[in-house]
């Protein structure tokens, strides 16, 4: 028999116990379908959280008070050695000169705090940054409309902000149009300059909420902190990509420098994207091998579906068996007869198993849009290949047991079976 | 020297069921010609079906010498087995043993796919079907068809590969007597027509009579009350 014919004998069998054969395809196709769209919206998860990482900033890093190990951190004691100094603008200036540190560019010193905005009844609590004019630029900021804080602000101490879209929407109803309107922070009055674009969740949240207040006037009148000069966190731009693990070591050592602090002991800690990016390409990562995994646990299910109808398959097809090989078919003819039928089961679940896991994948990503989410799930050629080859073996694998017993009937005893 | 189709000598079987060993043949030596019409007649228990078992290649002798047209099968193993029951070897059932998934010509064409006949597959099989009288419903599947007709595509299938000998088991078992005798009479005609050799097995006397000569069986050995034409010694 060739192949041929043992395909088509296949799907004659097949074809005649339809209500069976669909039932044994819809095990694989949910396994695969599962497959397919848990490793989509793995994938896309990590895309998206890459994506909104690299939207931080270019070049970006950060140098926040504490040591990454953790002791101490900010309001840690005071014991000796382990006595963590705040970050103050002087050391953000001492960052900024381009002698001692060649790879930085730009530097932005922030207090950063949450506050209450009011306005005509409506309020919200919002986080509040003081920032520098180069504080924009380092973070890549656009505007919506109106203008950024500048150096003018900065030196009157004025009474103005710069609103995140979504802080807009909530006080006014609306992003647009609202430049000029008086909003209460803290109860304080501050104009509103300008609003900014909206750019979805980033790597500390949605920034969408946040609202600028200049630095001076958030020292003075709103971020009260322990010591003068304090600053919260410093954003540092890299004169390029491949600069950022020198600008690293160059800020390191100005700020162990200025902190006095012995080796191994950093009270600071510079973060650079790429850090960010791998903890959270590890995280998804994760994530996206324990969906994937629970999802190959169903497709080993549908396999094991496979094996139990093919075994009473066989039972019920002994007297068949008993004369095809009366007639003649070898035992590998038999063998081949049962594979074909179990690995076309498991194929045809795959193709189908496919199709479905992609309309899944595309429902979520249309959910994820229609609820304002910036998540698309990818399907990848590799989820593709890993879960139909993943089912082929699983449709061989589970129908060589049932196949080889058909195979080994006795003609003799197979002919008698009732 | 006669054209012997089968040539059996000392056959012996024995089973072995649990600690028990059962022989169903205990030595039976008998020959064949070529052309003829034998009848395997035996109460039951008397390793009748053992017997048809044996020349039907299902089963090897656990002893003995069993040449088939020629060919020592006894010692084959399976898959030689397989291809001389696929060659040599047209079996027909009493409960007809069609596959309900196939049409007629389909069920015919079984024994030619195995042998890797792909030209001209159609056409023998409807040449087959055919010699049965049954050309108008060569489509038509075997719950489509009576008894007597689902018969008619067994033979069909059973001398499509123009085997040596047919091997027919009970072949009118599960018919009624009119629809019994036109069986029986096309199985006769297909012999003096194609001259291929014809072993039925039964336990009816009304057709072990129209065959030409009947190996009686009894307690596995052949009956030591008859001839070895079948003729009872007086």
């Amino acid at each position: 028999m060739t192949f041929a014919q043992a395909l088509l004998e296949a799907l004659e069998s097949l074809n005649g116990n339809k209500m069976r054969s669909g039932l044994t395809v819809l095990g694989i196709v949910i396994g695969v379908a599962a497959v397919i769209a848990m490793l989509a919206v793995g994938n896309g998860a990590q895309a998206s959280i890459t994506g909104s990482i690299s939207s931080i900033g270019t070049n970006l890093l950060f140098v926040f008070r504490g040591s990454p190990e953790g002791q101490g951190g900010p309001g840690g004691s005071g014991r000796s050695g382990n006595n963590i100094k705040p970050l103050t603008l002087s050391d953000a200036n001492a960052i900024a000169d381009p002698f001692a540190a060649p790879s930085v560019e730009k530097v932005a010193a922030t207090l950063e705090s949450n506050a209450l905005l009011t306005f005509a009844g409506e309020n919200t609590t919002a986080s509040i940054s003081g920032v520098s004019p180069e504080y924009f630029e380092v973070r890549n900021i656009q505007l919506a409309e109106g203008e950024f804080i500048n150096a003018e602000h900065l030196l009157g101490r004025m009474s103005v902000v710069v609103l995140g879209p979504e802080a807009a929407i909530t006080l006014f109803g609306h992003a647009d149009g609202v430049v000029g309107e008086t909003i209460r922070i803290e109860g304080q009055p501050f104009r509103v300059i300008g609003v900014l674009v909206a750019r979805g969740g980033g790597a500390f949240g949605s920034e969408d909420n946040s609202s600028y207040i200049p630095f001076t006037t958030a020292q003075s009148r709103l971020i009260r902190r322990g010591a003068r000069d304090q600053v919260d966190v410093i954003y540092v731009q890299a004169i390029s990509a491949e600069a950022v693990p020198q600008a690293q070591e160059e800020i390191s050592n100005i700020i162990r420098q200025r902190h006095r602090t012995p080796v191994g002991l950093d009270d600071f800690t510079v973060f650079t994207q790429a850090d960010f990016l791998s903890i959270f390409e590890s995280i998804t990562g994760v994530l996206t091998i324990f969906l994937g995994g629970i999802a190959g646990i169903s497709l080993l299910v549908g396999g094991i579906g496979i094996m139990n109808i093919m075994l009473v398959s066989v039972t019920e097809r002994t007297r068949e068996i008993g004369l095809r090989k009366a007639l003649g078919a070898r035992k590998k003819d038999i063998l081949l007869q049962f594979l074909t039928e179990s690995s076309l089961l498991s194929l045809l679940g795959g193709i189908i198993g496919i199709m479905f896991g992609w309309l899944i994948a595309y429902i979520v990503g249309q959910v994820a849009i229609a609820s304002g989410t910036n998540f698309v799930p990818i399907v990848g050629s590799d989820a593709i290949i890993l879960s139909t080859s993943f089912s082929a073996i699983i449709g061989l694998f589970f129908g060589i047991y049932p196949a080889s017993r058909a195979a080994n009937l006795e003609p003799v005893e197979a002919l008698r079976y009732e | 020297m006669a054209d012997w189709v089968v040539q059996a000598k000392d056959l012996v079987k024995t089973y072995k069921m649990g600690e028990i060993e059962v022989q169903a043949l205990r030595g039976v030596s008998f020959n064949i010609k070529r052309g003829e019409v034998v009848s395997i007649m035996g109460p039951s228990g008397s390793g009748k079906s053992t017997m048809m078992n044996t020349l039907g290649c299902l089963d090897r002798p656990t002893s003995g010498e069993y040449i088939l047209d020629g060919e020592s099968v006894a010692e084959m193993n399976d898959d030689q087995l397989a291809s001389v029951r696929n060659r040599k070897i047209g079996f027909v059932f009493q409960s007809f043993n069609l596959l309900s998934r196939l049409t007629a010509v389909g069920n015919v064409e079984l024994p030619l796919r195995y042998a890797g006949i792909s030209e001209g597959r159609r056409a023998k099989a409807q040449s087959a079907l055919e010699a049965v009288g049954l050309k108008e419903r060569m489509l038509h599947r075997p719950y489509e068809l009576s008894g007597g007709q689902q018969q008619r595509v067994a033979i069909a299938r059973s001398l499509v590969n123009d085997p040596a000998i047919i091997m027919a088991d009970e072949p009118t078992g599960n018919l009624d007597s009119k629809v019994g005798k036109e069986i029986m009479s096309l199985l006769l005609n297909l012999n003096k027509e194609r001259g291929t050799t014809l072993i039925i097995v039964t336990h009816d006397p009304n057709i072990a009579e129209q065959t030409q000569r009947v190996i009686r069986l009894r307690d596995g050995e052949l009956d030591p009350e008859y001839d070895e034409n079948g003729k009872k010694i007086k």
